[in-house]
């Protein structure tokens, strides 16, 4: 199967559901000429013209806000906001409208909207600029949130999303753009809720979520050379969030460990932790272990920001604590 | 208070700092021996040093993504400021912050900002400290034309102008947010300073290439301001040199439309000026040249020399204890 980069996926997601329905459309600081900040909407621009890939001023609220009433009349558009960061000057946008509407208004109205952002640190860009918030829009009702981490994830998410009739937050790990994986060039859909065994194995099961997932494979197949079988759950999305899948695993395994980037006070992996503990309790050998970022800003200093997020090193510290 | 001769070779010194304090930037992020967002101040410098220059030390400034000169031009140290783009433990902040966030709390400059626009209310909120102590301060407010599109302005600005606060709106004007071009971002043309009017301030258009022009612009609105008479904007036409950031292909603007701007670069006018009116000889601006060279190279091995921050700090500096 040929390979492509996590960039031109998303591209190519974008690019197929614009030739296939003319109301979706692309918005957002940087996105024309320039391609967007991580080149994730290159060649569109020369494809679509300005109308469909269009450049906006710095207006962060508006450029939710005007995604939520293009979608509330008949339009699909796709928000992109530059740094995951900066959603917290749409959130009103997000939280308050995108997310309320349909219930708000009992059932009428539908927002297809999908707000694509990155997230995550890796590049010493600080306290603004490195932050995972997912567990920020997981907690309000009404928004889906979807976490790619590999380039076939991350098209067939980004089509199920465009074609999905809900506001969906889809965030894209910074580090993963220029990341390569097999792509098929037939047209696939991943479906949301349902998360993906990236590796099986019967002894611990790792639950991952974006680049955290490419690190947990790298430490099971360490862990396997020393006789551990490790098992790694990407959820794909946190809300729908598979449970059916997880459970499934903890099961065969009795250890989990949740591990991502974010910070850990009420990041994903309580919400995770405390679903398994709910539904799967009879079957733990062990209490549910978080690995996951420090409960501190980003640090700019390289030496401070590699402390500051899990590293392959610490889940394999973790999975042999827990064994 | 006009400047004086001393005052002028100040400005002059300062602005060859931040341009050479850029280029080592852009040098070292180049060897790839600095890590971490950066984004060069080159060309602009008229701005910050002139602006600067026209208020007191205990005066406040808050600055941008763009913030090297900001910072110089309040006089931070280029020694300190390099230590945090490198992200070492004896940076202004601890290696924590870096370039997006350098701040000099020492000089009252209360930082380089990393959200765009987010530091228009937090200067308009300094400047509301100022009138609630009766302090007799005034802040000056950096952002760029970019900046002048989101709601932090509007609301801002229109606070700022209700309570009538001792805050100089000062807009760098470089022509582009990014990759988009002013031009095509504001609705209303062709100056961003007639904004003013909707918010009850005067609007100024000053050139940003020229040192002077930006001092005498502050130093009025600054006067107005410290009289308790409120806020102005001022827009200053500038320009930066390199990319917006290190990967930037600059194919929004053309390498003509550079080269013009590149031909009115304000150090190099202002040199002439100086020199013209016998304030400074020639050698004497070759001394002060060099000077600046070698304390940014003399900054750069300090940065690198110094130690890295110990990682049991990752948790300090989180609370007040
Ligand atoms: C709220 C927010 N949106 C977007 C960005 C990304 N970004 C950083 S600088 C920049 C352009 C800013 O333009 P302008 O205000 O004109 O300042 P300049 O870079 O030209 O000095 C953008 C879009 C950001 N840092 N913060
Ligand atoms: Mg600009």
């Amino acid at each position: 199967m040929r390979e492509i980069t996590f960039q031109q996926a998303l591209i190519e997601a974008m690019r197929e559901e614009m030739l296939r329905d003319e109301r979706v459309f692309l918005m957002g600081e940087d996105v024309g000429l320039y391609g967007g900040a991580y080149g994730a909407s290159k060649g569109l621009f020369d494809e679509f013209g300005p109308e469909r890939i269009r450049d906006t001023a710095i207006s962060e609220a508006a450029i939710v806000g005007a995604g939520v009433g293009a979608a509330l009349t008949g339009m699909r558009p796709i928000a992109e906001i530059m740094y995951i960061d900066f959603t917290g000057i749409a959130m009103d946008q997000i939280a308050n409208q995108a997310a309320k509407v349909r219930y708000m208004f009992g059932g009428k109205a539908r927002v297809p909207l999908v707000i694509r952002t990155s997230c995550g640190s890796g590049r010493s860009f600080a306290a603004q600029h490195s932050q995972c918030l997912e567990a920020w829009f997981m907690h309000v009702p009404g928004l889906y949130v979807v976490m790619p981490s590999n380039p076939y994830d991350a098209k067939g998410l980004l089509k199920t999303c465009i074609r999905d009739d809900n506001p969906v937050m889809f965030i894209e790990h910074k580090m993963s753009y220029k990341m390569k994986g097999q792509v098929p060039e037939e047209e696939y859909l991943i479906p949301l809720g349902q998360a993906d065994v990236k590796r099986a194995g019967g002894d611990v099961t790792v639950i991952a979520i974006s680049t955290m997932v490419q690190r947990a494979l790298k430490a099971a197949e360490e862990l396997a050379a020393e006789g551990i079988e490790v098992e790694v759950i990407d959820p794909r999305s946190l809300v729908p969030l598979d449970m059916e899948s997880i459970c499934n695993s903890v099961k065969k395994t009795g250890r989990v460990i949740v591990v991502h980037e974010s910070v850990e006070r009420s990041g994903p992996g309580a919400e995770i932790a405390t679903r398994i503990m709910e539904e799967a309790f009879d079957y733990l050998d062990a209490p549910v272990k978080r690995l996951s970022g420090k409960n501190c800003p980003m640090p700019c200093s390289p030496v401070l920001e590699e402390a500051a997020v899990p590293q392959i090193s610490d889940i394999i510290g973790a999975v042999k604590e827990i064994i | 208070m006009a400047l004086s001769k001393k005052d002028m070779v100040e400005m002059y010194r300062r602005m060859l700092l931040v341009r050479y304090f850029e280029e080592k930037v852009d040098e070292l992020y180049g060897l790839g021996k600095i890590k971490g967002g950066t984004h060069l101040y080159a060309g602009e410098e008229a701005v910050a040093i002139g602006a600067c220059a026209a208020i007191k030390p205990d005066d406040y400034i808050t600055s941008t993504h763009r913030g090297h000169g900001h910072c110089v031009g309040k006089g931070g140290d280029p020694k300190l400021m390099m230590a945090e783009l490198w992200g070492k433990k004896t940076g202004y902040c601890k290696g924590k912050g870096g370039s997006l966030h350098i701040a000099d709390l020492g000089s009252n400059n209360l930082g380089a900002n990393g959200i765009v626009g987010g530091g228009i209310p937090i200067a308009t909120g300094a400047g509301l400290s100022i009138q609630m102590r009766k302090s007799k301060q005034v802040v000056l407010c950096f952002f760029g034309d970019g900046a002048s599109n989101t709601g932090s302005f509007h609301e801002s600005l229109n606070m700022g102008g209700v309570w009538k606060l001792p805050v100089v709106y000062i807009c760098e004007n470089n022509l582009y947010g990014m990759s988009v071009p002013a031009a095509k971002a504001c609705a209303a043309q062709p100056d961003i300073a007639i904004r003013a009017a909707s918010y009850g301030m005067p609007g100024q258009v000053a050139d940003g290439m020229d040192v002077l022009a930006v001092y005498e612009a502050v130093k009025k609105a600054a006067d107005r301001a410290r009289k308790g008479s409120g806020p102005t904007l001022i827009e200053c036409k500038t320009y930066r040199y390199k990319g917006h950031s290190k990967s930037d292909p600059r194919a929004y603007r053309t390498r003509e439309e550079e080269a013009e701007w590149q031909a009115r670069d304000a150090i190099a006018s202002f040199r002439k000026r100086l020199v013209g009116k016998g304030v400074l000889t020639e050698k004497e601006a070759e001394r002060i040249d060099n000077e600046a060279y070698e304390y940014i190279e003399a900054s750069a091995r300090f940065a690198e020399e110094s130690p890295y921050p110990d990682v049991s700090e990752l948790l300090e500096d989180v609370y007040v204890d």
